[in-house]
This record gives structure tokens, sequence and C-alpha cells, in this order.
């Protein structure tokens, strides 16, 4: 790696902690501001809202709270819930719910990305015929159509008329229970590889090196894997990010439907009932684990392709 | 395997004559045209884009009409028929407190575009003031603008919309505020680019030779200049809010009742959707159709405006 590249990671990994620290601040500052009490009691006389209040830290005046607050989370410490499970400790609330979230979304980047490469490279070899048009029409509409639409479509065919997969998540059964959600999701990303592939590979096809080693008499095979696809795949890392923006919403809303007690129902669930620390666990767990993507995916590209001057002002 | 150039032998038969397979004596010149004619030309052989624009126009009309020409009202309730199957009198249904849910999904369609083009107007606003300031000037206040900028686009989307919802209370405004609040960046980014890009011509140094002021070489040189790309802009963001306000209703941040959008349509169908599947499905396609054709006339319209960014 040469010393621009460190530079630039440098640089970048800065950029990103600051950012962290302010959504932190900011986050803080709306769940304080929040109206109403966080604790969630009509039958709580003013003095025993008072003592809860003081037991929680809450009575102390915003600035010392915040810095306990980052204290205790350095130490891996989000705080109690308050409302919906009783003081149970946030971190392994979330931690759990994080899991399963991160689990499907992988598995839905992981078949997706397979799926949709291999949908890309067979639209873009039949380019210009009838697979071709069906393909790009499979990938648009996989593009647009929300994709909670997909999982309540897929939870009508296979569990409403099929009898095959059970409606709701169950605990006792993972892997089946997450079949539907993890359809749902890879249908997004299905379609923006494939879609994306497709036009890397036409032009990639159309370069001179293709060109130069169809004429040295190379099988198709070699051809395309060896030659196209390595190319043809490089720029498909520009687009993991609105992949992964995608998936952030998906699992939120696909999550409700299937009843995946992941991370966004939790979120959900936190919101409405009005507990403020795993709202502020949650979201920060969002914002940190999308910048990280970030940082990974930007440091990545440059390295993946060299040509790609890094640090460079685009213009 | 080497193989010596020297030693390759050419054989008369080889190489074959093609022949003229172009009549290199004649000139082929294209008719003049101009630009807007040469735009729609290439629009209308794009069947998806066309057909999108149909579709687009269809909806918006049965939003704005089919609710009037119904002789029931979005919030009718009527408890002697609830959850009624589609049928020639409730064309869609009804939902579970009787409401008809034809004129509900159309007045829920007209609010889900109404909040989709209020909320890019914003955007359109501020995403090109910033833009254009950040471009135009450069240098330490392009700097100081992009830095912000970064930092507001690094925080994900759904956290800042889940957020400002639970502070403020749930409105048409409210979501009109925070979906321009954390799409103007898209738009300011494309502007700042195609500033950059146009103000290094030369009829922008020669409008500045002649003395013109900064702000005449904004509005009256640069701007008319990345109209199309705006206008592309537009149109694909358009579908993202329509997203993001379904999304909003969905998770319980929408409308309050009894007011209808698709999302909230689709929320409310949920509730029931294994027993009532016409409930959810029926809002969920109109969803879904509406944001694919937006998304095949913004592909239509984009190769149609800057064939430069075409895809292959």
């Amino acid at each position: 790696m040469s010393k621009s590249t460190l530079k630039y990671i440098g640089k970048r990994l800065l950029i990103s902690l600051v950012t962290l620290f302010v959504i932190l601040v900011v986050l803080f500052l709306i769940v304080k501001l929040l109206p109403g009490s966080p604790i969630n009691n009509e039958r709580l006389s003013d003095a025993q809202r008072a003592a809860i209040e003081a037991k929680y830290g809450l009575d102390q005046p915003i600035l010392t709270q915040f810095v306990t607050y980052v204290k205790n989370m350095l130490t891996g410490d989000f705080g109690v819930s308050y409302n919906m499970y009783k003081d149970m400790p946030v971190s392994s609330l979330v931690g759990s719910a994080a899991k399963i979230s991160f689990l499907y979304g992988l598995s839905a980047v992981v078949i997706g990305g397979l799926l949709g490469t291999l949908l890309g490279i067979f639209a873009a070899l039949h380019k210009n015929t009838i697979w071709d048009t069906l393909a790009t029409v499979i990938s648009v509409i996989g593009v647009s159509v929300p994709s909670f639409v997909f999982a309540m479509m897929i939870l009508i065919l296979f569990a409403s008329w099929l009898h095959i997969l059970p409606t709701q998540y169950s605990s006792f059964s993972p892997i089946v229970s997450s079949i539907m959600p993890v359809m749902a999701l890879s249908v997004g990303v299905i379609a923006n590889v494939a879609r994306f592939t497709r036009t890397e590979m036409v032009s990639v096809m159309n370069s001179e090196y293709m060109t130069l080693a169809e004429a040295k008499g190379l099988d198709s095979k070699t051809l395309i894997f060896k030659h196209a696809l390595r190319n043809a795949l490089i720029p498909v890392v520009t687009i993991l990010g609105p992949i992964l923006v995608n998936l952030m919403t998906g699992t939120m809303v696909v999550e409700k439907i299937c009843g995946v007690p992941g991370l966004g129902k939790l979120l959900i669930n936190s919101i409405l009932s009005n507990d403020v620390n795993i709202i502020l666990a949650c979201s920060f767990l969002y914002a940190a684990m999308y910048i990280v993507m970030m940082l990974i995916i930007d440091v990545s590209y440059g390295i993946i392709d060299p040509r790609i001057r890094l640090g460079k002002e685009d213009s | 395997m080497e193989v010596n150039v020297k030693d390759i032998e050419f054989l008369p038969d080889d190489f074959e004559f093609v022949g003229d397979k172009q009549d290199i004596s004649i000139d082929v010149v294209a008719p003049a045209k101009p630009a807007w004619k040469e735009a729609i030309d290439i629009f209308m052989k794009n069947k998806g884009a066309v057909i999108g624009l149909i579709m687009i126009a269809i909806i918006v009309l049965l939003a704005i009409f089919a609710p009037m020409l119904s002789s029931y009202k979005y919030d009718d309730l009527n408890t002697a028929l609830q959850s009624i199957s589609p049928n020639m009198e409730h064309w869609f249904g009804t939902d579970t407190l009787g409401r008809d849910l034809w004129v509900r999904l159309w007045t829920g369609a007209r609010i889900s575009l109404f909040v989709a083009v209020c909320a890019v107007f914003i955007d359109v606003i501020v995403g090109t003031t910033y833009g254009m300031i950040s471009g135009y000037f450069g240098g330490m206040v392009d700097s100081v603008m992009q830095r912000i900028q970064e930092i507001i686009n690094s925080i994900p989307t759904l956290v800042v919309l889940t957020l400002l919802l639970m502070v403020m209370k749930s409105s048409l405004t409210t979501i009109v505020f925070a979906l321009s609040l954390t799409e103007w960046i898209g738009m300011s980014r494309i502007v700042r680019a195609q500033v950059l890009k146009v103000k290094e011509e030369e009829f922008v140094l020669a409008s500045r030779t002649l003395g013109a002021k900064s702000f005449f070489i904004i509005f009256k040189e640069i701007l008319p200049n990345i109209y199309s790309q705006m206008i592309i802009m537009i149109m694909m963001s358009i579908p993202n809010a329509i997203f993001y306000e379904a999304y909003l209703s969905f998770v319980g941040l929408g409308l309050p009742a009894p007011n209808a959008s698709l999302g909230t349509l689709i929320n409310d169908g949920f509730e029931s959707f294994l027993v009532y599947p016409y409930m959810m499905l029926i809002p969920a396609v109109v969803l879904s159709i509406l944001m694919l054709s937006f998304n095949l006339f913004g592909d239509g319209l984009r190769d149609a405006l800057d064939p430069t960014m075409k895809e292959m």
C-alpha cells in the first residue's frame, strides 16, 4: 500500500470518527428533548417519579448525563431499558437482535450477489435477445418494487396458500423461519447487482482486449470467467452502498411483516413505547454500521482498482 | 507456442474483398433538428419509458378524479359493510371499518403523490442553492460545505426520518419536512458536479470578460445548462420519496387516521392481511406500479436528455 493510500485511509477514518461523535451528540439531544418523561407510568406520583429519575441519573444536568453515557458506552454498557423490558441491560437486548438482522442481511447479500451476477452475465451474453429483455424486466421490477411488498407476496404464497413455511418467526426453527425474510431481502440485491453486472459486462465484452483474447482462440469459458468477469465485477463495489441502504430499510419492514425479533423491530417497538435507551442504542448502531460499511467500501474500491486516484476531489 | 511472424506465408486467397458496404462518395447528413425534438424522438422510441409515462398519467388522473366521482367518501364509516371483498358496488371492497377502499386508495395515492412532489420541490430549491454556491465559489467555501454535507450524508436516512417523526407530531407538513431534510443532498451533489464542469466553459469566461456579475453568471449562464440533469434527478427522487413515505407509515409513524396514504393503507391492510389479502395487496400493487413507472420514465428521460449517460 502506498503512502497516499494510507494517508487517505487515515483521513477517512478521522472523518468517520468525528461523524460518529456528532451523530451521538445529536441522537442524545433528540432523545432528551422528547416530549414527556422517559418513564411511562401514569399511576406514579410526582415523588415516586422523581425517585425513579434519580435512580437512573435522569435528574442530572444534560452534559453530565452525556459524559456518563459516553463513559459507560466505551465499556460496552448502554444503560438499561426503562419500559419495555424492565431494567434489562440494553447491550444484551440490542446484541441479540442485531445478530439476527446482521445474519439476514449478510445472507441476502451473499445469495443476492451470486444470483445477481449470474443473471447479469446471462443477460449480457444474450444481449438484445428475448432473454436479455426478460432479465432486464426482472431487474427493473426488482429495483422498483419495495422489499416489503415482496415479503408480503412471499408470505401469502408460501404461508397462506401453500402452507409450507411458517407465517411468523419461531425461535425453535430459526433456519426455516429465515427463508422468507432472506428471500424478500435478496430480491432487491439480485436486481441491483444483475442490472449493474450486465452493463459492465457488455462494455467489457466490447473492449479491445476481449477481441484479442477471442482472436487468440480462447474458449468461451476462460473468456468470460477469467478475462471479462474480473474487470466487470470491480465497479459492482460502487453499488454496495445503495444496496446496503436498501437492506437497512428493508430489514426494518420485512422484520415487521415476518415477525422477526431483529434490530428493526426492536427500534420500532422502542419508539412506540418511548424506551429512550433502546432507541439511542439502536439508532447509533444503525448509523455506526452504515458509516463503517461506507468506509470499507470506499477504501476497498481504491485498493481493488488502483486507477481510482484516492483522495482526489470529484470533478 | 512460439510463432515467428516471418514464417507465416500469406496465400492469395487468405483475404477476400468485402466490397463497398457503404458508398463513401455520398455524405449522409442527418436533417437538422432542435435538441428538444431530438430528445422527444429518443424518448418515444423507448417503450418502457412511454409505458411508464402513460401509467403515471393514469394514476395521477385517477388520484385526482376518482374520489370526486364516487358517491362514497374516504372517511365514511359504515359498520354494516365491514370487510367486504371487491364487488360491483365497492370495486376494491371495504376495509375493517366499512370504508370504501376504491375511494380511500385514490385519496391515498393523491396524498402520497402530493407528499412526494412537495418534498422533491423543496429538495430542488435547497439542493440547487447549496450545490451552486459550493460549486461556483469553490475553494474554502466549497471545502467547508462539502465536509458538512459529508457528515449529514453519513447519517442513514432511516435513522433521521424515524427520529424526526418521534420528536415532531406526525402530520403532512412533518412528513414533507422530514423527507426534504434527507433527500436534498443527492440534488446538491449533482448540481455541484455540473456547475464545476460548466463554469470552466468558454461561454462563461466570455460572459465574465464582458463584465457579468456572479449572480448573472449563475442564473443566466450556468443554470440553463444544468436543467436536464436536474430534471433527471427530480424524476429519480420522486419514487424515493414515495417509498420513504410508505415506509414511515408502515412502521407506524405516518399520517394519523382517518387520513389515508398508500403507506397507511398498506399498514392498515397488514393488520388483517392473512384473512383479507386484498386490503393490503391492492395498495401495495398500486405503490409498486407507481414506483416502477417513475423509474422507467426517469430512465427514459435520462437517455433522452443526456445521451452521454446512456447505459449500454
